[in-house]
């Protein structure tokens, strides 16, 4: 394999706690030197990159995405969604497990992962935590595990029985997989589809109430509390409500391993978004109040939550363009999460760079335990995004690399042109 | 630590957000908020005037012109009354439901919008079990879209009915109304205001002719957060209460077809917010009896409040005839800025 030299950029490696001019050697995939600049010996015939005025980062980790194969390629594809990932700035993606059918066995995991889907950074697949997701009967997670799925869950489908979740957690645990839970009482959300409150009542909608989410967060950490085991590991997925982010704080205080993660949609839309019945503001969890959205700004401030995650999912516009009730929830969100985050968390809330790149990368990598991924140390995998860190742009749906268009964030300004995203080694997005 | 401090704010220079588009077509009733007083006061005075006008005159009006009235939800009143109101000037008029029809083969909202409009239809009716129905059909198909009834969400012709068998009763002979045609006229609402457009479309429109809304009702179906719709609306979950401060009684069905698994204890709702004679004379002698149908009597109402001497229920129907007429006629000849007629 050919080397690749990155010149004249930034370095920002927060794992690595590097925040200096550097120059990159890549080689063979991963990470062969990195020295002050100018400071490399150049071998012959390797390829340079010029990344004058542009930051270097390791490339970004998302642990929530929708990639929709196997089932439904018409929404999107391993390979259209790994494009607009890579696109984003992404060079690691977890895709979650409710395909069709769902992944719940080392075949379909291993088809997921087959060279012919054409992915153009590194998936991860997540295994089903029960068969079908039907939150009855486990899965065998050291299979799945072997085969290459990175933690167990069923999203959408969250586990409700006490029984099966203490021994998903367990049975996780012994195998060293994280367990990831979509936190919503479903028996509190039938025919729900918005935040409960005045909005919900006004526009004759049923709404989700705030405690659906939360309770469930609160019997997740009471079992991980019983269980007693610290290899056990919780990680509560796309958090929306003040309420669930306590738990997870005081959960953390009192020494258990639970971690969680932020959508950009949380910490920047409230349900006002829904406006006239917007299905592209329709996801799950919904939007929710200006209160609960502070909250996730403050919790991303303060350290609590430790990953940005988009829960990108893509739907057809045929199947948004219906009554709101009936419309599939979620929105895209591999393409902005970026440009949202330097513009909002950086820009405008004074998060240093690094923490945001930390919340994007070293630490959702490190939850997962993706070894090698998120930092830019020697040896470490050539997954690089570079960008132009003062560029504004607005980013506009129709030219997504995604197959769907559904987002509220057509027409943002976003901050930060990636400019090239690299994939161990390999130019995996050029900017034009 | 100061333990009064108060969490700041956020402030989020968010990009503003685009102002509604809605609606696309200046004919089209969609929410009664759609509608300015100017714009309510042309619809009054026009239903007057086609009420009065010689039927062979009228017939003229909107001769051989094409209403659609596409309903996914069955209906007596709403779409007999539309019907009468489009034929009464002269249109010729369609009616599409769920049943018998391609919805039933899965045809979807928009694609059964287009095809009404590719048969020439100038406007559609539309009747929907989903809130915010009409809004995609609008914004579909551009035609001017009449909401007759979406989900729990609004039913802005009945609330507009409604409004002119009040002013019949207790200001006769207005026409225009303004900010201060119904001060101090209170109306209360009764029973399951959760489910209700018939209410929502009211709880909107009333207070911004001066009129209070008062809300009654249990919890399970009438949640506080209802005060937080709009300004001028205030809860009493005492019947009795309510009753002794109101010149307006509107009585609700319960929508047992909306109470989703809902459990009620229809003995005990009965016992604190029927409509009873004996409760309308003694807390209420003179107030106006309303009820947007369809009754279920000895539920909500005794059958002697439905046929009594303050019952306005037969009114509210003949009233919707002419303020029907009214609206399908704006929806075929409005080409005047959004919000007026």
């Amino acid at each position: 394999m050919t080397a690749l030299v990155i010149r004249g950029g930034h370095l920002v490696d927060p794992g690595a706690g590097v925040d200096a001019a550097k120059d990159i050697l890549l080689k063979d995939g991963r990470v062969a030197e990195v020295a002050g600049p100018g400071k490399l010996k150049l071998a012959n015939g390797a390829e340079i990159l010029d990344a004058s005025g542009l930051t270097v980062a390791p490339g970004l980790v998302d642990i929530h995405v929708h990639l929709r194969e196997p089932g439904q390629g018409y929404k999107e594809t391993i390979a259209t969604g790994t494009a607009a990932a890579a696109a984003g700035g992404f060079t690691s993606v977890a895709a979650m497990p409710n395909t069709i059918p769902v992944n719940d066995s080392p075949e379909i995991t291993r088809w997921m992962l087959a060279p012919e889907r054409g992915a153009s950074i590194r998936v991860f697949p997540i295994g089903a935590a029960t068969r079908g997701s039907k939150g009855e009967a486990l899965n065998d997670f050291a299979a799945l595990k072997s085969a290459g799925a990175v933690a167990v869950t069923d999203d959408g489908h969250p586990i409700l029985k006490d029984n099966i979740m203490r021994e998903t957690l367990a049975a996780a645990a012994r195998v060293g997989l994280s367990v990831i839970q979509h936190a919503e009482d479903t028996r509190m959300t039938q025919g729900a589809s918005m935040n409960a409150g005045p909005m919900a009542f006004k526009l004759g909608l049923r709404g989700m109430p705030p405690e659906a989410e939360s309770s469930l967060v609160d019997r997740d950490i009471r079992l991980v509390t019983e269980l007693r085991d610290a290899r056990v590991h919780l990680h509560v997925a796309h958090t929306s409500t003040g309420a669930a982010i306590s738990a997870v704080r005081q959960a953390r205080r009192n020494g258990l391993r639970v971690t969680c993660e932020v959508a950009p949609h949380h910490f920047l839309l409230t349900e006002e978004s829904v406006g006239q019945y917007n299905t592209n503001a329709k996801m799950n969890p919904p939007l929710r109040s200006a209160a609960d959205r502070d909250a996730m700004i403050e919790a991303i401030l303060d350290g609590v939550v430790d990953a940005i995650a988009t829960d990108h999912a893509p739907h057809a516009t045929h199947e948004k363009e219906v009554e709101f009730e009936n419309a599939p929830n979620g929105i895209t969100g591999l393409e902005t999460a970026l440009g949202l985050s330097l513009r909002w968390l950086h820009k405008e809330w004074k998060l240093p760079l690094g923490r945001v790149l930390s919340l994007l990368s070293a630490q959702p990598a490190a939850l997962l335990g993706l070894k090698g991924r998120g930092t830019l140390t020697v040896g470490s995998f050539a997954d690089v995004v570079i960008f132009d860190p003062q560029a504004q742009w607005t980013y506009h749906a129709r030219e997504t690399r995604s197959k769907s268009h559904n987002t509220p964030f057509d027409g943002w300004t976003m901050q930060g042109k990636v400019r090239w995203t690299i994939s161990e080694g390999r130019v995996a997005y050029k900017s034009e | 630590m100061n333990a009064t401090a108060i969490p700041v704010r956020r402030q989020l220079h968010l990009p503003p957000a685009a102002s509604s588009p809605f609606p696309f077509h200046p004919g089209s009733l969609l929410s009664v908020q759609d509608l300015d007083s100017e714009g309510i006061s042309h619809l009054l005075s026009r239903a007057t005037a086609l009420e009065n006008m010689d039927p062979l005159v009228r017939d003229r009006i909107l001769l051989k012109r094409r209403v659609a009235l596409l309903f996914y939800e069955s209906s007596t009143r709403t779409r007999t009354s539309f019907e009468l109101a489009a034929k009464g000037l002269g249109a010729d008029t369609t009616l599409v439901s769920s049943l018998s029809s391609s919805i039933e083969k899965g045809e979807t909202l928009k694609d059964t919008g287009l095809t009404l409009r590719a048969l020439g239809a100038e406007t559609i009716i539309l009747r929907h079990n989903s809130s915010g129905a009409p809004w995609l059909l609008e914004e579909t198909t551009q035609l001017p879209v009449l909401n007759a009834g979406d989900g729990m969400h609004e039913h802005p012709t009945q609330a507009l009915l409604d409004l002119r068998t009040i002013l019949a009763r207790l200001r006769p002979g207005a026409e225009t109304v303004n900010s201060d045609t119904l001060a101090g006229v209170t109306v209360m609402i009764v029973g399951d205001i959760l489910h209700s457009r018939v209410a929502r479309s009211n709880m909107l429109l009333l207070p911004r002719l001066g009129a209070r809304v008062l809300l009654c009702g249990p919890k399970e179906l009438l949640p506080d957060l209802a005060v937080g719709a709009g300004p001028g609306i205030s809860i009493e979950r005492n019947f009795v209460a309510a009753l002794q401060q109101s010149q307006v009684v509107m009585m609700l069905r319960i929508q047992a077809e909306r109470l989703a698994g809902m459990q009620l204890d229809l003995q005990q709702y009965k016992e604190n917010y029927q409509l009873t004679g004996q409760r309308l004379a003694q807390h209420a002698p003179s107030a106006v009896v309303m009820h947007p149908g369809p009754i279920i009597r000895g539920l909500e109402l005794t059958a002697g409040v439905a046929d009594g001497p303050q019952s306005a229920i037969l009114e509210q129907v003949r009233h919707g005839v002419a303020i029907r007429m009214a609206v399908v006629e704006r929806a075929l000849t409005s080409n005047g800025k959004r919000g007026q007629a």
